[in-house]
């Protein structure tokens, strides 16, 4: 829906936050940090250890701290005219300026030490950040269409009703059957671990085989079995496009999640290396 | 010869027991008579448990014994003590068939046949003692009862409760409450509807019809009774259903037989008549007195103190004043004049044109809410675009109107008699002008309920405030082309309806040329577009529609339909009609000011062939909001669910905003187009939650957001009121630890709602007998910064939008498009 005027600045993603304030301050530190990195020749090489190397390793630091501070943000729920969005938005482009700013404090000195380290992890970080904002963007829009005018707690609940309709339609049927329909009332599992709930599927999923062993059957189906057998399915074959619709529902969960096992627990990494980096510059250089 | 007691009182509820009780501690010779073998017999037959109110609260209670609100048990134990402990001379079981002679020797006859003597009588036998029985056949078998005092006591049983006003639908909801007793309740009502409950029982009814707990027939009479079954009429033919009990709640007729026998003249001869008293309850019988709810009031409070106060008259004491006088005259202290109440009482009365019909009664318990203001020249009263919904009479001076906001000397003048605020009052919307007042003016500002109240419980009241309403909104539509005079004759002929949502005021390709004022709930404006109609606007209450139609060819050029259950003024079209074709010049001026509206529907038309995509989505998405009940909203929690990720830091910010409760629920609610609409407070222009709080404790604060205030009680009645399902009964959770030592130590539950469990462990090891409060959103009244939800979103998903906003499609839009 088209948003009155009054509403715009209001109504807008986080990327766009504020007619792209952040975007705007992110292009201004990269122009700034090539700037100062190219104008000022330094010999025998451009690396931290010159002004600029210092002043872009203080920005840089500084920075980090402020980003790693939005997790204390998201939860201190204070008063003022703060506003999460602004923040995000603020994180997302000052967290991508950082390749710039940090790059060229390295002055493009690389080895096996520590200092490498800390570079690897920041960068680690802001890789999987980015992961981070592809999700934000694409997912919510596919989560809401699969999700229909379903919640959560609604598509479980059919599960449930689902499965007390599968219960009443297997009471004319034989064991065989029935034990069929109970492994799908009892075994069907959802969620799981990390890599299940992303992939979305299982392949063991006991419905879906009770769907493709009644197709079968009914298929053999004599004139005496074909009606009952035809009502059990038809409740199966809801059961399994609902799980279907239930696990995709997981899986887009899973993946506005998923980075953040690699964004934080980094996160921490870099700040440990960082401070081991800024004590052994200053104590042994 | 028995002996002659100064008073005699007939009943003994609380204005009967009231009454014995302060003359038996001023030593006066009395008799309090009782049908039953209990007090207070219709308190005693409440279901177990109920929660008696104590309203209204501002009124002082003067009496004897103690009440205030609690449960049925613990007033009923409190008066059984203090009965005792006055010494009150009781006789029960005897039931006075006949009372015979004159003032000073009246006899009382009871059905044992026993007769007492006394010099003065007071009935104080309330109108529930006999309640209307089944008259059909089988109407006099054993499993028929007119009461039901523990709904928990019955088994395994087809109960059918008869009538669908409070005390049956009570009945059939304590009945069907706990499953466990797998009763099969049906509830059987004469009406297609249940116009006699309180709204709240009438939802809590279809709710639990609709989760299946119980049945309800409505157009449903019995035509017999017989062991096992019950024979009822309804719509389409005659049913049997099974029935092991029956409990009937008719109603209950004032006893009018009883009373007129004893000479004692009615005020009409309408059955809901009550007796002719005067200002000293005593009836046209001299030394007859009647209180309490025969004397027309139910409430137990008034019962009380009428029973002191005809104590005190018969004692002689005839100039005590009621119980609320000091409280009176405390307001009118600082009103220049040594006047008693009474004189300022019947000075506003007098002045003020629609509180003339008022009884002296009536003035006194309106008073009682209203506040007097004193106000010097030029001071503000109100301002445009206040939030405010307080009635103001002019009882002396006049006020000033800015009626352009731009240019603040130009005025006009309401004048002495005369009211303002009444669109705030009526509309729920904010105020649409300033007003400052006259040097010396004395104003009486009546807040919101009690407003509310005088109006639709004092039909003169009612039709006064309407007519000036539709008078004002006349003249602001033809600007200051018209006067007073010219509308009279268009006024006189305005009716006054209320539209069902979805029901069409104005369709389009119509000839009439009526105009709509819009008293309460809001419109759509949609135009066919070839078969679809297309949502143009919305138009919420204080304004009107269908003038249109005067300055065009005088078709309809649009539908007008109302979002929710509305009330309007029609005002007949022809007699504009005829004044604007006197006035050409006027038909011009008024036809420049619409020039707007005019582009409006001529874009629409142009645009029919392809009209577009978005357009059509817009209307979708309008139609969806307006069905969630966006149409009476003032102010809204939208998800966009193009942006949101799931999160829950808005429910997480929320509980951290109040107290570790959440007062939304993000999940729940419904979606349509991406668009998520949560379970969370509207602050609708007219709250129904406000509607039933018994200590009044549910505000609109200036912003315009409704909040509710400590005096809660937990009565639950704002909950069930509530058709969105945003307010819960919640205890105080206890105490979390703070945010830093969660993120080192992981000491606490953690920011946001702590989980049950934690709570539960937690009060394990302190003491929390505080009782569930209603808790709701209240826009994060006074924190910095405004609705932590939306502070709190870190995409942009989370926005709070008012309908007028959201939902009209501007011309910029248009233009976009």
């Amino acid at each position: 829906m088209a948003i009155p005027k009054k509403h715009q600045d209001e109504h807008s993603s986080f990327l766009a936050y504020k007619n792209y304030r952040y975007f705007k301050l992110f292009l201004l530190l990269c122009i700034v940090s090539t700037t100062l990195y190219v104008w000022f020749d330094f010999t025998p090489a451009r690396n931290g250890g010159t002004w600029v190397g210092y002043t872009l390793g203080i920005i840089g630091a500084l920075l980090i701290l402020w980003l790693t501070f939005l997790g204390m943000r998201k939860r201190w729920i204070s008063q003022g005219r703060w506003s999460l969005k602004g923040w995000t938005s603020a994180h997302v482009y000052l967290g991508l300026s950082l390749i710039f700013v940090a790059t060229l404090h390295t002055g493009f000195q690389f080895g096996w030490n520590l200092h490498t380290l800390a570079y690897a992890l920041m960068m680690g970080v802001i890789i999987s950040g980015l992961f981070g904002i592809y999700f934000y963007v694409v997912l919510p829009r596919q989560m809401s269409a699969n999700r229909g005018e379903m919640s959560q707690a609604a598509m479980l609940d059919e599960v449930a009703n689902l499965d007390r309709m599968l219960r009443d339609a297997a009471q004319p049927l034989d064991d065989i059957y029935i034990s069929k329909v109970q492994n799908s009332i009892n075994k069907t599992k959802l969620g799981g671990g990390i890599f299940k709930r992303i992939s979305g599927r299982n392949r063991k999923c006991t419905t879906h085989a009770a769907t493709r062993f009644f197709r079968e059957e009914l298929r053999r189906a004599d004139n005496i079995t074909h009606g009952p057998l035809l009502d059990l399915l038809s409740v199966l074959e809801r059961k399994n496009a609902l799980l279907r619709q239930i696990r995709r529902h997981i899986r887009f969960r899973a993946l506005l999640e998923f980075w953040l096992y690699f964004h934080i627990p980094l996160t921490f990494a870099l700040l440990a290396a960082l401070t081991a980096h800024i004590i052994s510059v200053f104590f042994y250089s | 010869m028995s002996k002659t007691y100064d008073i005699a009182i007939i009943g003994s509820g609380p204005a009967g027991l009231s009454a014995a009780a302060h003359a038996a501690k001023r030593g006066i010779s009395h008799v309090l008579i009782e049908k039953a073998e209990h007090l207070s017999d219709t308190i005693y037959k409440y279901q177990k448990g109920k929660h008696v109110m104590a309203t209204p609260d501002q009124l002082v209670l003067r009496a004897d014994v103690d009440f205030e609100a609690g449960t049925r048990e613990d007033i009923l134990q409190i008066w059984d003590k203090q009965a005792d402990t006055a010494k009150i001379n009781i006789i029960y079981n005897a039931e006075v068939m006949e009372i015979s002679g004159t003032k000073g020797g009246f006899s009382l006859k009871t059905k044992s046949g026993k007769n007492i003597k006394a010099a003065n009588v007071v009935l104080g036998i309330g109108t529930q003692g006999n309640p209307n029985t089944m008259r059909c056949e089988g109407g006099d078998l054993s499993h028929i009862q007119y009461q039901l005092d523990d709904p928990s006591a019955y088994f395994d049983e087809d109960i059918i409760v008869i009538g669908g006003g409070d005390a049956g639908i009570e009945n059939a909801l304590g009945l069907c409450a706990d499953p466990d007793l797998e009763n099969r309740v049906t509830l059987l009502q004469r009406a297609p509807d249940f116009p006699k409950a309180k709204s709240a029982n009438v939802k809590a009814l279809l709710a639990a019809k609709n989760d299946g707990k119980m049945d309800v027939i409505t157009q449903a009479t019995t035509s017999s009774v017989e062991e096992g079954f019950i024979n009822i009429d309804v719509k389409d033919g005659t049913d049997r259903l099974p029935c092991d009990r029956i409990i009937a709640r008719m109603g209950s007729a004032p006893p009018r037989k009883f009373v007129e026998n004893c000479g004692v003249e009615f005020s009409s001869p309408d059955r809901l008549a009550y007796p002719v008293l005067s200002p000293s309850f005593e009836t046209s019988v001299p030394g007859l007195f009647v209180i309490g709810a025969l004397a027309g009031y139910p409430l137990i409070k008034h019962c009380m103190n009428q029973g002191y106060d005809v104590v005190e008259f018969i004692s002689g004491n005839v100039d005590l004043k009621p119980a609320d006088e000091p409280l009176l005259a405390a307001k009118f202290n600082k009103l220049p004049g040594q006047h008693s109440v009474s004189e300022w009482l019947e000075f506003i009365r007098t002045k003020v044109e629609i509180f003339q019909a008022l009884t002296p009664l009536q003035m006194r318990e309106f008073m009682l809410d209203s506040k007097v203001h004193i106000k010097k020249s030029g001071q503000t009263i109100f301002k445009r675009n206040d939030i405010g919904a307080s009635l103001f009479s002019i009882a002396r001076g006049h006020v000033n109107v800015h009626i352009n906001p731009d240019d603040f000397s130009k005025t006009v003048p309401i004048g002495e008699g005369e009211i303002f605020g009444e669109t705030g009052l009526i509309s729920g919307r904010k105020r649409n002008a300033t007003i400052t007042a006259a040097a010396g003016s004395i104003l009486v500002e009546t807040p919101r309920n009690a407003a509310r109240k005088l109006i639709s419980t004092v039909p003169a009241v009612k039709k006064a405030v309407d007519r000036i309403a539709t008078e004002r909104q006349l003249l602001q539509i033809f600007g200051s082309g018209l006067t007073r005079e010219d509308l009279r004759t268009a006024i006189d002929d305005a009716e006054i309806s209320t539209v069902k949502a979805g029901i069409a005021l104005i369709t389009e390709g119509d000839d009439d040329t009526d105009i709509y004022i819009i008293q309460s709930g809001s419109m759509v404006v949609e135009k066919l577009i070839g078969d679809k109609p297309v949502f143009l606007s919305y138009v919420p209450a204080g304004n009107y529609v269908g003038e249109m139609a005067l300055f065009e060819d005088g078709r309809r050029t649009a539908s007008v339909k109302a979002a929710v259950k509305s009330e309007v003024i029609k005002v007949k079209g022809a007699h504009f009609e005829k004044l604007l074709s006197e006035n050409p010049a006027l038909k011009d001026k008024i036809q420049d000011e619409l020039a707007d509206r005019r582009a409006m529907n001529a874009y629409v038309e142009g645009q029919k062939s392809n009209f577009s995509s978005v357009a059509d989505l817009h209307g979708a998405r309008a139609n969806f909001l307006i069905e969630q009940g966006l149409g009476e909203a003032t102010d809204a929690l939208l998800i966009d669910e193009t942006l949101c990720i799931g999160c829950n830091n808005c429910e997480l910010a929320c509980a951290e905003a109040h107290e570790g409760i959440s007062r939304l629920d993000r999940e729940a609610g419904t979606t349509f187009a991406h668009l998520h609409v949560p379970t969370s407070c509207r602050h609708c222009e007219h709250p129904h939650c406000m509607s039933d709080c018994p200590p009044n404790a549910i505000h609109r604060a200036p912003d315009g957001e409704v909040f509710i205030d400590d005096t809660c009680i937990g009565c639950g009645n704002c909950q069930r009121s509530c058709p969105y399902g945003v307010i819960q009964m919640q205890k105080t959770p206890p105490r979390k630890p703070g945010l830093l030592p969660w993120i080192f130590f992981g000491i606490g539950p953690g920011p946001g709602q702590a989980s049950e469990k934690w709570v539960k462990k937690k009060l394990a090891t302190q003491k929390n007998d505080a009782p569930k409060k209603a808790v709701k959103c209240d826009m994060c009244k006074g924190i910095k910064g405004g609705a932590a939800c939306v502070r709190a979103c870190p995409t942009g998903a989370a926005i709070r939008v008012s309908p007028e906003d959201y939902l009209s499609m501007s011309k910029q839009q248009r233009e976009a498009s």
